[in-house]
Formats: C-alpha cells, sequence, structure tokens
C-alpha cells in the first residue's frame, strides 16, 4: 500500500485566506505552505511581477522540470525486466469464449461486473443500458437512456443501482427494482452535471458517492443524493476519457487518463494533482491501477500499453509490438497483477505478461473494436465488450485433461 | 470542390489515426515488385484484370515479413481490406481476408484513406449518379435508399452533382475498357469502405469526435507557466523510492498472490465459467459458515484483505471481541460510513462519534495521542467529511502494526486455518458438462443480499451499543 497522502493536512485553515477549505500542499519558494484551491488559482493568475517575463516564466518551468527528471533519474537504480529475471515465465496461455451476450442493438460502448462477480451492466450507443446475469445469460433490467453513446457505466458496490452517462453530459443513477415490470426510469436521479459529454463513471466505497470524467477536461466528484457537487479535478488540457480509483486501505486517490496524453493523479479530498505522467505519444483512452495501488496502467491510441509506478515515480514498462498498430481502448489486470488483458481496435484482445513485458496470448472473436475489458472481480473471467453489439466473457482454458472433444462441443456457448 | 468540415478536428492527422499510415507503409512493402507479394492476371469475362493476388498468399507474405502467426497475419491482412487498401474481387460486400484462393487487388493510391479528403455526401451522390446514368437500375436497394436521401437533402445542387456524374461518365468511357473495369471496381471497392452496406460496419469509423481540438496549440500565457510551476515544485519535493524497491515490491504481491489468480492456477473445486458449476461461489459467500482454505491464507496476506474480506473482517471482530479492543474496528468503520456517506447525514454521523468514541468518558473511548485528539476534536466543531482522517489513520495503523500481528498468532485465527476446508477439484465427464450446462443455476438477486446484510447490521448495532443503565436498571426493578 502506498498512499503518502494521507500523512499530509488537507483540511483546515488557509495560509492564504484563513478560510476552513479542502488544502492543497505546494511549495512557496521552497517552503511548504497549504493553500486551499482558490488561492493556489489567485496565485497563478496574479499579474507579472516587477523582473518577471513570460519568458522568465517559461525559463524557470523549463528548469524545474529538468529538475524533476535529474531526481527521478537518481532512484532509477534498476528495470523491471531485470527484476523479473528471477521470476518463472508463463506457460502456454489458452483463453475461450464462455459466454456470448447478444441483445444490444448497437455498439457495446461500456460494461462493469457487480461485486457478486456474475452480474454485469453493458451500455450501448443507441441508448439502452442493460443488467445482465453473465451466468445464465439472463437479462435481468435493461434501462433506455434519452440520450445517445452512453459511454459511462458502473455498478453501485451494494448491487442495487446502476449509474450511467454519456452525450446527455450528466450522469445518473437507477436504482434497480426486484419487480421486473418496474419502469426503473421513475426513479432515475440525476447526479452529475458537466458542460461535455460523460467518458467515464466510478462509485467510490458505498453508494452514494460518485467519481465522474468529462469532455469538458474536469473529473468531479458528487454526493448522490444531493446531487451536489463536493470535489473538482482541473488540471486537464483536454477531454479526460477515464478514471480509475486507488484500491488502497485509505483510499483517497485516483488516476485519470486524458486526450492531452497525460496520466493524473488526484488527491479525492483537496482536489490537487499530485502526480502526472505525459510519455504517450497520444490519447490515453482507459487507465486501471494494479491490485496493490501502488502503479497502474493505461492503454492508448498510439497502439502500446504502459505501467507506471507510483512510487518510485515514473513509467517502467511499454508493452508493445511492431504488429500491433492499432489502439488500445481497454486494459484490466487479472486478480495478481501478472496479466494484463487489452483490447485493441484491430478487433483482438492481447494479454501481456506485465512483469516480462512479453505477449503470452492474443484472443479473436470479436467482429469489431473492442471497446471495453474487465476482469471480474473474483478473477475467474473477463469480460469484453466490443462494436460488433456483443459481450463476451472469456476464461483460461484447463489444459490438464480436457480431452480435444470437448473443445469441439462446446466452442460456441 | 469540397470544403473541409471544422469539426473534423483534423482527425486523418492525428496520431490518433497513425495506424492508416503504418498500414501505408506496409501496403506499399507488399506491392515491391521482387519482395512484395505475388500477382497475376486474371480473366473476367472478356478483359484481364492485371496485378491480382490470392488471400493465401497474402497471409504467407504478412506472416513472413511481420514475424508472426498465420492466425494474426490473417486478422491484420482482415484491417487491410477494412480500410480498403486491398479490396475483394469477389464477394466485394464483404471486407474480410480469407485465407484462401480468393481474389484481392491492391486500391490505388488516389483511394487510400489519407490520401483522399473526407469522403463526402456530395462525391456520393455523384458516384451513385453515375451509376445510374449508366445504367439504370443497377443500384442495390441500400444505395437506391441513399440516392433519393441525398436527393432530398441536396436538391438545392443536384444540378451541379448531374453535371458532374455526366462528365465523368463521359471521361470514363474515353478510357480503354481494361482500365475503365479496373476504375470501376477501385471506386466501387473505395464506397463499400465508407459507405458500408447495411448490416455491416466502416472501418473508418472512429466514434466520437473529441471535444477539444488536439491540433489546437495551448496559449502559453503566463498563469499557464505558473502553474506548472506550482505543480513541478511540489513534484520535485515529493519523496520517491528506489526502483529496485518498488519494482521488488511489484514482483513480490505478483508471488504472493500467484495462487489465488484463477488465470494462473485452477480455482478449486472448479472454475464457474468452465465447468458450469457455480460451487466455488457457493463456498466463498460473503457470509459462509466455514470458510475455504485459500480465502483463510489470504488474510494474512496484508491487513487489508483481512478487512476487505466480510467473511474476515467477522473472523477479526471475534478476535477483538476477545481482547475487549473492539472499539479500534468500531471507529475505523464509523470513520468510513462518514467518509462515504451522504452529505447530508454527515453532522448527525459526526456527532454521533464523537459522543461514542472520542468525548471524554465515553462508553467506546478509542485511545489515541494527545495532539490527534486535540486536531480532531478541534475539526468536529465545523465537522466535515475527512474530520476525522488523521484520527482514522492513527487507529489503521495501530490496528495493521499490532493487532493484525496478534490475530494472526491467535488461537482465533488459528482455528479458522484447521476448520477452513479445502475442496476437492472437480473432474466432470462430458456429459455432465453438457448436464451443467443446461442447468446453470441462478442466484439470490443482490438487492435481497443486500437487504439482509442491512438488517443484520442493524440488529448488531443495537447489541453492541451503549447499556442504557436507567433503561437496566428499571427493567430489573419491573420483573421485581
Amino acid at each position: 500500500m502506498c498512499d503518502q497522502t494521507f500523512l499530509a493536512i488537507t483540511f483546515g485553515p488557509c495560509d492564504n485566506c484563513s478560510q476552513n477549505k479542502p488544502l492543497m500542499n505546494i511549495y512557496l519558494k521552497n517552503e511548504p505552505i497549504n493553500y486551499c484551491s482558490l488561492c493556489v488559482e489567485l496565485m497563478a493568475c496574479q499579474g507579472l511581477a516587477k523582473g518577471e517575463t513570460t519568458n522568465t516564466l517559461k525559463a524557470e518551468s523549463e528548469s524545474l522540470k529538468a529538475k524533476l527528471e535529474e531526481e527521478r533519474a537518481k532512484l532509477h537504480d534498476v528495470e523491471l525486466h531485470q527484476v523479473a529475471e528471477k521470476i518463472d515465465a508463463l506457460g502456454q496461455f489458452v483463453m475461450k469464449t464462455r459466454r456470448t451476450l447478444k441483445g444490444h442493438g448497437n455498439k457495446v460502448l461500456c460494461m462493469d461486473w457487480c461485486r457478486d462477480k456474475r452480474r454485469i451492466v453493458s451500455s450501448s450507443q443507441d441508448g439502452k443500458v442493460i443488467v445482465w446475469d453473465a451466468y445464465t445469460t439472463n437479462k435481468e433490467h435493461a434501462v433506455t437512456m434519452p440520450c445517445t453513446w452512453v459511454m459511462a457505466c458502473a455498478y453501485a458496490p451494494s448491487g442495487c443501482a446502476v449509474a450511467c452517462g454519456g452525450l446527455d453530459n450528466k450522469c445518473s443513477v437507477y436504482p434497480l427494482s426486484l419487480d421486473k415490470n418496474e419502469n426503473l426510469a421513475a426513479k432515475k436521479k440525476s447526479v452529475a452535471m458537466h458542460t461535455n459529454y460523460l467518458s467515464s463513471c466510478s462509485f467510490t466505497n458505498s453508494d452514494m458517492q460518485i467519481l465522474t470524467s468529462s469532455g469538458d477536461g474536469t473529473c468531479a466528484l458528487w454526493d448522490v443524493e444531493s446531487g451536489q457537487l463536493l470535489q473538482s479535478f482541473h488540471g486537464h488540457s483536454a477531454d479526460v476519457l477515464s478514471l480509475d480509483l486507488a484500491p488502497s486501505e485509505t483510499g483517497n486517490t485516483f488516476v485519470s487518463g486524458g486526450c492531452d496524453k497525460k496520466a493524473n493523479v488526484w488527491d479525492m479530498r483537496s482536489g490537487q494533482n499530485v502526480q502526472s505522467f505525459e510519455t504517450h505519444e497520444s490519447d490515453i483512452n482507459n487507465v486501471k491501477y494494479y491490485p496493490s495501488g501502488d502503479a497502474f496502467a493505461t492503454g492508448s491510441d498510439d497502439a502500446t500499453c504502459r505501467l507506471y509506478d507510483l512510487r518510485a515515480d515514473r513509467e517502467v514498462a511499454i508493452y508493445s509490438k511492431d504488429s500491433i498498430i492499432f489502439g488500445a481502448s481497454s486494459v484490466d489486470f487479472s486478480l495478481s497483477g501478472r496479466l494484463l488483458f487489452a483490447g485493441y481496435n484491430d478487433y483482438t484482445i492481447n494479454v501481456w505478461d506485465v512483469l516480462k513485458g512479453t505477449r503470452v496470448a492474443i484472443l479473436f472473436g470479436h467482429e469489431n473494436r473492442v471497446s471495453t475489458v474487465r476482469v471480474s472481480p473474483d478473477g475467474t473471467a473477463f469480460c469484453s465488450g466490443s462494436w460488433d453489439n456483443t459481450l463476451r466473457v472469456s476464461a483460461y482454458l484447463r489444459s490438464s485433461g480436457e480431452s480435444e472433444l470437448r473443445n469441439i462441443l462446446y466452442n460456441t456457448v | 470542390m469540397t470544403i473541409r468540415s471544422d469539426r473534423d478536428h483534423g482527425q486523418r492527422y492525428r496520431p490518433r489515426m497513425s495506424c492508416l499510415k503504418k498500414l501505408e507503409a506496409t501496403v506499399v512493402q507488399m506491392q515491391d515488385p521482387s519482395t512484395g507479394v505475388k500477382g497475376t492476371d486474371q480473366k473476367l469475362n472478356v478483359t484481364i484484370i492485371p496485378h491480382v493476388i490470392t488471400g493465401q498468399d497474402i497471409v504467407a507474405w504478412i506472416t513472413k515479413n511481420m514475424n508472426i502467426d498465420s492466425d494474426e497475419a490473417q486478422a491484420f491482412g482482415t484491417m487491410l481490406v477494412a480500410f480498403g487498401y486491398i479490396y475483394p474481387l469477389q464477394d466485394h460486400k464483404k471486407l474480410v481476408l480469407r485465407p484462401d484462393g480468393s481474389l484481392y487487388r491492391f486500391q490505388t493510391p488516389y483511394f487510400w484513406p489519407v490520401q483522399k479528403w473526407k469522403a463526402e455526401d456530395t462525391d456520393y451522390a455523384i458516384y451513385l449518379a453515375k451509376r445510374n446514368i449508366r445504367k439504370k437500375g443497377v443500384l442495390d436497394a441500400y444505395e437506391q435508399e441513399e440516392y433519393n436521401k441525398l436527393h432530398k437533402w441536396m436538391n438545392h445542387k443536384w444540378d451541379f452533382i448531374v453535371m458532374q456524374a455526366k462528365e465523368q461518365y463521359h471521361a470514363g468511357k474515353a478510357r480503354q475498357k481494361a482500365d475503365r473495369v479496373v476504375f470501376d471496381c477501385q471506386e466501387r471497392a473505395y464506397w463499400i469502405v465508407h459507405r458500408p452496406p447495411p448490416q455491416t460496419h466502416s472501418a473508418m469509423d472512429y466514434g466520437l469526435d473529441r471535444h477539444i481540438d488536439p491540433n489546437a496549440e495551448e496559449k502559453k500565457t503566463y498563469d499557464y507557466y505558473r502553474r506548472i510551476i506550482i505543480y513541478t515544485q511540489q513534484a520535485v519535493m515529493r519523496s520517491r523510492v528506489k526502483s529496485s524497491v518498488s519494482l521488488g515490491a511489484l514482483a513480490k504481491y505478483i508471488t504472493t498472490f500467484k495462487n489465488h489468480d484463477p488465470f494462473l492456477v485452477p480455482c478449486l473445486p472448479s472454475n464457474p465459467w468452465q465447468t458450469d458449476d457455480d460451487s466455488y461461489w457457493e463456498l466463498n459467500t460473503p457470509d459462509v459458515e466455514i470458510p475455504t482454505k485459500m480465502r483463510v491464507e489470504r488474510w494474512s496476506f496484508s491487513f487489508y484483505e483481512l478487512l476487505n474480506d466480510p467473511r474476515g473482517r467477522a473472523d477479526f471482530k471475534i478476535f477483538l471481541k476477545k481482547e475487549f479492543s473492539g472499539e479500534n474496528l468500531a471507529f475505523w468503520e464509523a470513520a468510513e460510513e462518514l467518509k462515504w456517506g451522504t452529505a447530508a447525514s454527515m453532522s448527525e454521523k459526526a456527532e454521533h462519534i464523537f459522543k461514542t468514541f472520542l468525548a471524554p468518558g465515553a462508553p467506546r473511548w478509542i485511545n489515541i495521542d494527545g495532539r490527534t485528539m486535540g486536531l480532531t476534536v478541534k475539526g468536529l466543531e465545523h465537522p466535515h467529511r475527512y474530520v476525522l482522517d488523521a484520527a482514522q489513520t492513527h487507529i489503521f495503523m495501530l490496528m495493521k502494526k499490532d493487532t493484525f500481528y496478534r490475530y494472526l498468532k491467535s488461537p482465533v485465527y488459528k482455528e479458522m486455518q484447521k476448520k477452513a476446508i479445502s475442496p476437492a477439484p472437480h473432474n466432470f465427464s462430458e456429459a455432465q458438462l453438457q448436464q451443467n450446462m443446461r442447468n446453470r443455476r441462478p442466484s439470490i438477486d443482490p438487492i435481497i443480499t443486500w437487504q439482509k446484510e442491512q438488517e443484520e447490521k442493524a440488529k448488531a448495532e443495537a447489541a453492541s451499543g451503549p447499556v442504557d443503565i436507567k433503561k437496566l436498571m428499571a427493567s430489573k426493578l419491573d420483573r421485581k
């Protein structure tokens, strides 16, 4: 577990305006101070002082960036593949699709697993959001959103609600009902309001708060019951496409990735951007934390997936191949963190060995882009949603004792 | 005369479509006269089509030159066809690469996705009109529909469209028959890619436009630099660890959890998705009486794993009860509820927590250092979501560094390890697997499970709440 943010003071009187507010920990002339976000913004926008010009500021920022790289390089004493040498290589991997969920009339854009490990919620371009029991392939609930391109959907931790949003610029929470005939849209709650499309949403540890990211370049934390904005996060200079909450016991940070090629780590309490990584060459489509919370992976349009270590504060691995030239739209880790599943725009899913950096399997089967890949909460399977209107749940093929005949018989389920 | 749409945001030139440049490079290589794919001439009716290649040759070339499997080569080839760099001569509406003797041709660079300007409706209208002129009724049903639609929308420039179509038609007639046939094929292939027939999709469809124009340069005013300076200063001062330490920790995590990852080691008794038998889930429910050995082992990996598993947390509570130190965990849970709860309930919860855990003489007083207690009590004057952060962290660290290790050595945990079951792996025959597939069991709706949990929690709270002495005495007096 790594969460340096828990040691910092994050609420109290601002050193500048003395009001009790969430505080950002910054440095003024190398002295640590605690300013509220308003005072930080004012500090940034205050007029040029005597002797300062845009060019002097530019030079200062360049020299600071160089210093940051220097500090990072000082502790860069080993590469990931060197650490991986002591670990056994993985054997042959064969995955098989175990369920194909058909029912969406248009591109599947997003999906999420329920904590009961078998239910999923999926959303599509035509505005439909469907809750399935993926194990029996039954559809349990269906909601029609008043907008198209529902790019974000999430299952509540309790399993009693789903959140979704897209081109309507909002994130709405639909409480699920035991009565199958009930119209879920009647109890819908509009929670988040952005000024542009909603790209991703996620519940925090409870049903009461939602974290959203939007095409307007911001992320925001909302209180579900009142719809109140609890905290907003500014720092991306282009659309934010994805976010993921840290699985740490203190649960105070999340990472977001955007079209400005940056992956930013934020402190949820103060809204401060605490770490930033800019090594991708194109839009970051998806970000996902490593199971321990000390690292995260990103998938990007530059056809690479990268692993960033939060404690060492740098990029530690690039997962790419000459033959893979289409962007990665979605990534997720297996339970132990050894495997990285990545869905690509060339209709395939590549599975990478996180430590060694090699590809251990490639899955075909989808007939259009793979838009979302998520591993189930207990790691027994992963679900992939695609623009070919289907979702597929795939698992590892049992290799010992399974006969060829069985393979042929149960090829399509 | 086509006006480039502003909304395009230069998508074609962005790194987002950098895949097109790479595809182009590959196609150029494939057309190399000496090292490329070997083509032959094909006879079509009376004309001879030059440079025709077969699907299997394409797959073989890609396999050899890109150093990949034939499956992957076929998938890559399909992308080449889907984007229109190679087009099929037979079954021209289905843009896939067949690894057999099916015939394909390279598309002329004029019609490559990066070369030509965006496929405008005007051009499409001209193309359809031209085909109509050549021979009435040659348009497919979906093309006829599109034609009628375009005729309606573009009525104002229909004269221009018809004029262009006629000119192109006459220019075409002036060519040699073989060239004309080839050009018609190429043009048709181009429009299949950009205006896909029904039930198919266009590979050029990239989804929604991004909101912010990525080609636009960000304005670099002084506040832009100031923000960078503020951020970078705190980034420089952040403490970081050596790569060997943090990467070592990542590797250690993987090794620790290796046996628990169903993709690496089969889960016992069997993976429900593979065998259609959900015993694995039945044995691992949050409130199961006897957990499995794997689950109990996982609790020992870290305090976070123990707390995260409801069954583990319950076992930990039993241990704490025996030690009479349940108030620490109770406080931590209450603080979590405050942090993640609704904004409306916050002040009420904060007050309840203060009365139960922090006030001097409170029934479940927690033992934290004076400074933290002072900060917390002061913060509670104006309670906010994170007012208990410092105290919660202190208590958490206390439990993590001390109580957790004592728990692992305690008889409670040791007994649980002994009692835990180790299910035998399933060994289903084919007939049994078939039957399992037919009898997949539905599960209890999570809503019902949640409601039950809430009821249990309410009961437990009522039972463990501070005892009201007055009421107790009153009930005793009543009995007397």
